[in-house]
């Protein structure tokens, strides 16, 4: 779960992380207030579990309260790649005299934590390890020893403060101290990511962190019963995880369920590769209950609207047969209309075939392979959405004639 | 022959009385597996489809030789699960659980060297080598014995593609779902090694998703060492890109990661890549039967 850069700060705080003075604010006013407590010199910051907030205008920086809460206003209307910004933090600012990076993550590679630092941070740093990667200084952290302490000098040498910068050579004690923080928050606050961008040295001499990124392992909640989980934007998605379901929302108008990650993410590549698209990624799991199926059906149609469904089974363990009655069973339930075209192969799936067929649902058909159930389905919906184009098209006209004018 | 598990592998399941480790072991000892011990702190004594069950690792291997464990012990616990199957000198772990964190992980993967145990998973099917042994949750039903090696980093598309193989008479020596986790034991090249070097073998599906560079490695592998035929799928050409946040990632992983890159890496390296399970199992098939003819 990503964490809001104010959320990130408040464990940097915890952990002996040098920050800013700030407020987090959900009006305007709250903002201007904020302001008046700070001293009028401050940045004002959209908070948005996105990159790209300066770029998209989300970071201003202000010389007065009024102008503050002028920013805020605008800010906080703002939705930056998809994300509609609800609070602002409001900043004591500073002058940058130089800025860092520095960020822990997991390695795959490795198969450890990750120390990543350079001396010239900023939002050109991904440019800068593509085109001078020996720039970038990177150190997998033994996860059962920790940050040892000839990498933090590595870090502290790689900087290479000298006497011509702000606070000279004390900055990187300071440094040393900030990626020994780091860890510490990265290892018991179970991130993934923690990212410090810029990390700045101030012409005052002192070393800020001006951003956070933090990413905190979901698996690792029951760690850390304190940290609520963020429930899931779309609505539809919601409905999925209460009943156990991973679900995620795509934006096609095919209907995808089926058990495993790995053969729905299959089948709505093939739904891609037969000219269709797919509304949905439901992977039942093992659940061949009818609750479950009833689930998914009810969270797919909670959605936009769907052409037609694929409910795509290979039974290893799970048997079709029970796949089959919960399917009959929730379509019933949920009173589904649209056309369903089912595929059962593996254990039981004579028996699970023969439920379908006993039930007659006049909207499901059975598919004998994947590839014939992905044409059907893609046929199916291709018809559907034909059909019902030219009414789509004749409502502009017939609502507001001569609107286009 | 066949890899990392045989027909002489002695299995102990820890997490033997819970309900999904109960239910397998019964499934185990119906397709044959040695299943010679389980382990419940606090159990000792009891048994569990006939196997008898220990507190701990260590007691269990006091009392009959185990070679590979097998781990359903609740996420939470499953850290202390692992470093207590290798501190008991177990050399082939297989852990089914889910959901484990990645800092547990990451800490297992720094121990396991120093007991030179091997890890398959975590959140994995586990393998199988037909009807000799089974060390996992996979249907024993679909499978057949004979010459395909099958790796795969998903459990139902491995399902799909080795029914596909046995209806068409085409058996396999193991198949290992080695599972997707950021950390994990394991991985396509040590397995490809493995096939290579194993008799029975003759050709080898594998099956990637998107996330990680593990295909793109085992591309670059299987040019350079590899002389069975490989073929591959890869699912998740059509999954949205996932949010990232922040510039660490894009940092260690550059542009590896997408559907689209490890089927080039993998066509790159001369390895015929399919379109769906179904055509992975035929082009498997058709390599095997050019290899036995030439």
């Amino acid at each position: 779960m990503d964490l809001l850069e104010h959320e990130g700060k408040r464990l940097f705080a915890e952990v002996g992380l040098p920050v800013l003075p700030s407020f987090v604010a959900r009006t305007p006013e709250e903002a201007r207030r904020a302001a008046e407590q700070l001293g009028p010199h401050v940045c004002v910051k959209a908070q948005a579990k996105t990159g790209g907030r300066g770029k998209a205008g989300g970071i201003r920086v202000c010389g007065t309260a009024a102008e503050v809460e002028t920013a805020a206003a605008d800010i906080l209307a703002m939705t930056i790649r998809g994300h509609a910004v609800e609070s602002v933090l409001v900043e004591r600012a500073v002058d940058i005299a130089r800025e860092l990076y520095l960020a822990i993550t997991v390695s795959r590679e490795v198969r450890s934590p990750l120390l990543i630092f350079s001396r010239e941070g900023g939002v050109d740093i991904e440019e800068l390890a593509k085109r001078a990667p020996e720039a970038l200084l990177r150190r997998p952290i033994d996860p059962l020893l920790g940050l040892l302490e000839y990498q933090v000098r590595d870090v502290v040498d790689a900087a290479a403060f000298g006497p011509d910068d702000p606070g000279g050579t004390g900055a990187g004690r300071t440094l040393a101290s900030v990626a020994r923080a780091l860890w510490k928050l990265y290892h018991e606050h179970d991130a993934t990511l923690v990212e410090v961008n810029p990390l700045v040295l101030t012409k005052g001499g002192e070393i800020v962190c001006l951003d956070s990124k933090v990413t905190v392992d979901e698996n690792a909640f029951f760690r850390h019963p304190d940290v609520l989980p963020e429930p899931p934007e779309d609505e539809r998605e919601a409905k999925a995880r209460a009943a156990g379901l991973a679900f995620v929302p795509l934006d096609g108008d095919i209907g995808v369920i089926g058990n495993g990650a790995g053969l729905v993410m299959s089948t709505i590549d093939q739904i891609a590769a037969a000219g269709g698209k797919a509304a949905d990624f439901c992977d039942i799991g093992g659940g061949a209950r009818s609750e479950v199926a009833q689930a998914a059906l009810e969270a797919m149609f909670a959605g936009p609207p769907v052409a037609a469904v694929l409910v795509n089974i290979f039974g290893g363990i799970t048997r079709c047969e029970d796949v089959a009655t919960g399917l009959v069973e929730a379509i019933k339930a949920a009173g589904v209309d649209a056309p369903v075209v089912v595929r059962l192969d593996g254990n039981a799936a004579e028996e699970g075939h023969a439920v379908i067929e006993a039930a007659a649902l006049p909207n499901v058909t059975l598919a004998l392979d994947p590839d014939e159930a992905v044409k059907l389905v893609v046929d199916i919906a291709g018809k559907r959405a034909a059909a019902s184009e030219p009414a789509i098209a004749a409502q502009p006209n017939a609502e507001a004639p001569g609107g286009d004018a | 022959m066949s890899i990392l598990i045989d027909n002489a592998s002695r299995v102990l399941v820890q997490g033997i009385t819970g309900r999904e480790g109960g239910f397998h072991a019964g499934r185990m000892l119906a397709s044959g597996t040695n299943v010679v011990a389980g382990v419940t702190p606090g159990h000792s004594g009891e048994t569990v489809q006939g196997v008898p069950v220990f507190d701990s690792v260590h007691e269990a291997v006091a009392h009959i030789r185990a070679d590979v464990a097998l781990i359903f012990v609740p996420a939470p616990r499953a850290r202390d699960a692992l470093f207590e199957a290798a501190d008991a000198g177990i050399k082939l772990i297989v852990c089914i659980t889910e959901g484990i964190p990645v800092r547990d992980m990451a800490e297992v993967m720094a121990h396991l060297p120093r007991r030179e145990a091997r890890l398959i998973g975590p959140n994995c099917p586990g393998l199988i080598t037909p009807a000799r042994c089974s060390a996992g949750i996979m249907p024993s039903e679909i499978f057949m014995p004979g010459a395909a090696g099958v790796v795969s980093r998903s459990g139902t598309l491995t399902y799909e593609v080795v029914h596909e193989l046995t209806q068409a008479g085409i058996g396999q020596s193991t198949a290992v779902g080695m599972g997707g986790d950021a950390v994990h034991g394991i991985g396509f090249i040590e397995c490809l090694e493995l096939f290579e070097a194993d008799r029975e073998t003759e050709g080898i599906a594998l099956i990637g998703e998107i996330g990680g560079d593990d295909e793109e490695r085992a591309a670059q592998f299987i040019r350079d060492h590899m002389t069975k035929p490989v073929v591959a799928y890869v699912a998740g050409h059509s999954a949205p890109p996932g949010r990232r946040m922040g510039h660490a990632g894009a940092i260690v992983e550059g542009t590896s990661g997408t559907a689209a890159t490890k089927q080039a890496a993998l066509e790159a390296a001369g390895i015929p890549v399919a379109a769906s399970p179904s055509e992975l199992a035929r082009l498997l098939g058709e390599a095997i039967k050019r290899r036995r003819t030439t």
